[in-house]
């Protein structure tokens, strides 16, 4: 083989569009994180690790044959159910919330996992009742995704149960859940709205109120919602220009490089840059979409909507988390905040939408 | 057929997926348009108001405090500085155990109860969020030591700052007061006055003395920096800077020498000396004693030493030279006699006989000369040479109280003297208006005779009777008694000089100035009652010594020092100028409980005369006290 031949093999299962929209984000992940660091080099050399280790798996994935993938749905989802519950009942207790399990060499977010675990597990189950689809597997699939989504709303970890809520949701749609029922739970879940209320804790119904009148509480829980209003709306139309922005330079935003990066970015490159961003991000979900259209199998359709729907999701979240426009709720932005987990269960992802562009035609024929 | 309807079936799975799909993708676009609305608004529609929150964010406007201005004497001698030294000051809101941060700072560096009980009040005072102060005048070893374990006191800091020192200390206490901490009262004074934004940063205001009349000139204008701030409001950097302006310069009248001098004089006596240019009005000394250390003041007295302080019989806080009211006594005379001589009520070579008692016209009531059996027969010349009562019990019937009243305030009693200084008492010149509106008592013959003497319900400051005196050295041309002389500005250009123009000339008749002049001068000359004041003097004195009642004799009954408690004892009183055909120097001394002014004020005066006209130090002085009281006035 030649050296020519090599790459070819290399790249092959590697969707060019699909990366290059990745690709993109990505540099401007670190060129933000720079600034959000202050100008040090620290973060971006970590980022840059954090995603070398990702895209690593991301190929891997990538090259991984569509049944493999699914054979790895049941024992993904199992082992996620068995450390959401050690968790509940070994589990660290971090910044009040119990999240975090101890596994003696290093500490592990169970919920992380569940992020591909639960949608992985749900196509599954509607590929294999695809021939007899009642009523009742969209039962059981609700099951299947409430089961952890308890779990983890319980640790309390209200944002990525919702998120994972979310990515199920996606599949039970895309998998043809009927509108009535849809419509149902949505009047279900208005009724129920007050219930859910007085479960929640004191600090996360704060934090949907602070949404209404930041200012009620400017110095506590309100302080993150009005400094990063206050980043994005000073930007203006052109922004500050990379590296001067003066609330982030200056310690006024709070988690620059992780949950409010996009403040950073927004105060320095404005509404323009954020027209850019919004496309690199419509482009990416684009192709997500495209994949999914291709996608031959139940489990491939069901996966590739999901895991693009879930993308999108994440960034409008964090964007308005960030905007003011929702309730801060622990999520980053996709591919562009620091953290090397949140990196890796995306890129493991787009390494299945990969997989599942690349392994289209196999399957077909 | 299976074959067609799996197709068929497939076909229609397909469509239902794409058009889920396409919901999918209606779905992500909404959320797109909604993102792309919020950022608009935010960033176009709101931009400017975000923009003004990011700058208030980051700009912190940061006073400058100009630094005092000096005070000086008129040789230039300090009275008044600023050094710069380190203070250790504890933020209140960033310290949560306050008591044991100080324990744990004790061991670090010297704490005196002092210290903490001046934090005590500081606290007490404070609203909460200050940083106060702890320790100040560090040394530089002690700056060491602590910066070294900074880390373990996080609201815990040193500061460079400047303070403020009086050199003379208690010679100057009542001269130059001092400033203090700036208290709830004085923040709303600057409010109403519009002044407080040039008071943003200081702690210190001039409380009282100069330090506080001439708060505004000492001040200075407050510089103002911008400078860009971290969400944890340090300083990052200087964007810009307008300068402040230092305080002016006082100057003073004072020769802090003779002030030195002057307040030496008076050894373990308590009183008040004042000596007055009479040709200009310039306050050369201005002495109240005892004073006080000022120093302390500054960063706030601890509660035991101002209990100390105030509470103490000897009322060192008072400013008696300013405040104090007392009978004038005797020295009231040479006044009487010029009112006497203006309203031709006596003519000078129109002589008395004395008896040593005086009767009001139908009256049996007895008004006694201090000397028994009387000075046989008076003239103007020798009653104030003598002090002779009798003369002026009749006098002073003869004028009337109208008259009295009338001459006598043209010579500043009764009235403030408009001296630069706050607080200022007026005395007292009592009238038959006065009477009636104090006791709603109609004014009696017999209240005239006593103020005859200077004794009734008269009172003088002795800033005011210096001010009467140097009215009469001046030839009845009064010039308003200041302080300060010049205003120096530190921007250098506009030096305000303190006017010396005359307030008003009285227009007395030359041949009553001289023979006033001649019968003050004999006071001090062998037949007077102030020998000793002149005694080998080459220059001549003219004076008149007085007497202050400090409880009042029952009818008959005889003055006797000795039986007396010593707090209980009259007050005495000197006045003179000298040299007397061309004087240079006018003064009152008050020798509180000092019992004859000839015997204990006229000698403090002497020293003080002679130093400022001949340059002569006194020697270590002795004991004052223990002098002979053997005349009496």
């Amino acid at each position: 083989m030649t050296r020519r031949q090599l790459w070819q093999r290399f790249i092959a299962n590697i969707d060019r569009q699909l990366l290059l929209g990745i690709a993109l984000l990505l540099l401007t992940s670190l060129l933000v994180l720079y600034s959000a660091d202050n100008a040090s080099m620290d973060r971006p050399l970590n980022q840059m690790r954090n995603i070398a280790v990702a895209l690593t798996c991301m190929w891997l994935v990538a090259n991984l044959p569509l049944h493999y993938l699914m054979r790895t749905a049941v024992p993904i989802y199992l082992f996620g159910m068995l450390l959401l519950i050690g968790v509940a009942l070994f589990g660290e207790i971090s910044h009040g919330a119990r999240r975090w399990l101890n596994l003696g060499i290093m500490t592990i977010q169970p919920s992380e996992l569940m992020k591909i675990g639960v949608p992985l597990m749900m196509a599954w189950y509607f590929e294999k009742h695809e021939a007899t689809l009642t009523l009742k597997n969209y039962f059981i699939a609700s099951l299947l995704l409430l089961l952890p989504v308890g779990l983890i709303a319980r640790q309390p970890d209200l944002g990525t149960a919702l998120l994972i809520s979310a990515s199920g949701f996606y599949v039970l749609f895309l998998a043809g859940l009927s509108w009535r029922v849809i419509g149902g739970l949505f009047v279900a879940g208005l009724a129920s709205a007050p219930v859910l209320w007085s479960m929640l804790h004191d600090y996360q119904k704060h934090r949907i109120l602070m949404l209404f009148d930041p200012s009620q509480d400017a110095l506590g829980n309100g302080y993150h919602t009005i400094q990063a209003s206050i980043a994005v709306g000073s930007g203006g139309i052109l922004g500050k220009g990379y590296l001067n922005g003066t609330q982030t330079h200056l310690d006024f935003l709070p988690e620059r490089t992780t949950d409010f990066i996009f403040a950073v970015y927004s105060e320095e490159f404005g509404l323009l840059g954020n027209m850019i961003l919004l496309s690199m991000y419509a482009f990416v979900i684009w192709r997500g979409v495209i994949i999914t259209s291709h996608a031959s199998t139940y489990f491939t359709r069901l996966m590739a909507g999901s895991i693009t729907l879930t993308f999108a999701t994440y960034t409008f979240v964090n964007m308005g988390m960030v905007s003011g426009i929702l309730p801060v709720v622990g999520v980053p932005l996709p591919l562009i905040s620091y953290g090397g987990t949140s990196m890796l269960t995306l890129l493991l992802g787009f390494g299945m939408l990969m997989s599942i562009e690349s392994h289209k035609k196999l399957v077909r024929t | 057929m299976k074959k067609h309807v799996e197709f068929k079936n497939h076909q229609r799975e397909i469509f239902h997926f794409q058009l889920r799909l396409v919901v999918s993708i209606g779905f992500i676009l909404v959320l797109l348009a909604v993102l792309l609305i919020r950022f608009t608004y935010l960033q176009a529609f709101r931009h400017s108001y975000y923009q003004t929150l990011a700058e208030s964010n980051r700009i912190a406007l940061v006073p400058i405090v100009p630094n005092r201005g000096l005070i000086l004497d008129r040789n230039g001698e300090v009275l008044a500085r600023n050094y710069s030294g380190y203070t250790l000051e504890i933020n209140q809101s960033k310290t949560k155990d306050i008591e044991s941060t100080i324990n744990e700072l004790s061991a670090l560096i010297d704490v005196t109860p002092k210290d903490r009980r001046r934090f005590k009040k500081l606290l007490a005072e404070s609203h909460g969020f200050e940083t106060l102060m702890i320790r100040n005048r560090l040394s530089d070893e002690e700056v060491a030591r602590f910066a070294a374990q900074q880390y373990r006191f996080p609201g815990v800091e040193i500061k460079a700052r400047l303070f403020r020192d009086y050199p003379l200390g208690e010679t100057t206490s009542h001269l130059i007061g001092y400033i203090g901490r700036i208290n709830d009262t004085e923040v709303n004074q600057l409010q109403e006055n519009d002044m407080a934004a040039n008071y943003r940063g200081s702690d210190y205001i001039g409380k009282t003395g100069l330090e506080q009349s001439y708060e505004r000139d000492l001040h200075g204008t407050t510089g103002i920096e911008q400078v860009e701030v971290d969400a944890g409001g340090r300083a990052v950097r200087m964007l810009s800077r307008t300068a402040p302006v230092s305080g002016n310069t006082l100057i003073l009248s004072i020769d802090a020498k003779l002030q030195d001098i002057a307040e030496k004089s008076f050894g373990d006596y308590r009183g008040a000396l004042v000596a007055i240019d009479p040709n200009n009005g310039e306050v050369l000394a201005f002495v109240s004693k005892p004073g006080y250390d000022p120093n302390p003041f500054i960063d706030g007295i601890d509660t035991q030493s101002w209990d100390e302080l105030n509470n103490s019989p000897d009322v060192p806080l008072n400013n008696r030279a300013l405040r104090g009211q007392y009978p004038p006594g005797s020295t009231l005379k040479p006044f009487m006699a010029l009112a006497g001589l203006n309203f031709h009520i006596r003519k000078p070579e129109q002589t008395i006989s004395d008896s040593g008692v005086f009767y009001l016209p139908g009256s049996r009531r007895q008004y006694r000369d201090w000397k028994a059996g009387g000075h046989g027969s008076v003239n103007m010349f020798k009653a104030i040479q003598m002090s002779c009562d009798t003369y002026f019990y009749g006098l002073a019937t003869e004028l009337g109280i109208d008259n009295i009243y009338s001459y006598l305030s043209g010579f500043g009693f009764g009235k403030k003297t408009g001296i630069d200084m706050e607080g200022e008492t007026s005395g007292l010149l009592p009238s038959q208006d006065w009477k009636m509106k104090r006791y709603q008592q109609i004014w009696y013959p017999g209240d005239t005779v006593s103020v005859g003497i200077g004794q009734g319900y008269n009172l003088v400051t002795p800033l005011q009777l210096a001010f009467a005196t140097a009215t009469l050295a001046n030839n009845g041309v009064a010039y308003k008694p200041h302080l300060v002389k010049e205003v120096k500005s530190s921007r250098g250009s506009e030096n305000r000089f303190i006017a010396n123009t005359p307030l008003y000339d009285l227009n007395i008749d030359p041949k009553y100035l001289d023979l006033i002049r001649r019968a003050m001068v004999a006071v001090t000359q062998p037949g007077g009652t102030a020998v000793y004041a002149s005694l080998g003097a080459p220059y001549q004195i003219a004076g008149k010594t007085g007497t202050a009642q400090v409880v009042a004799m029952k009818q008959g009954e005889k003055y006797d020092a000795s039986k007396i408690d010593e707090r209980h004892r009259d007050h005495a009183w000197f006045i003179a100028y000298a040299p007397a055909d061309n004087p240079r120097i006018a003064l009152v001394v008050l020798a509180e409980n000092g019992g004859h002014g000839g015997g204990t004020a006229a000698p403090i005066a002497r020293k003080v005369m002679d130093y400022y006209l001949l340059g002569k130090v006194p020697k270590p002085l002795a004991k004052l006290k223990d002098e002979k009281e053997s005349e009496h006035d």
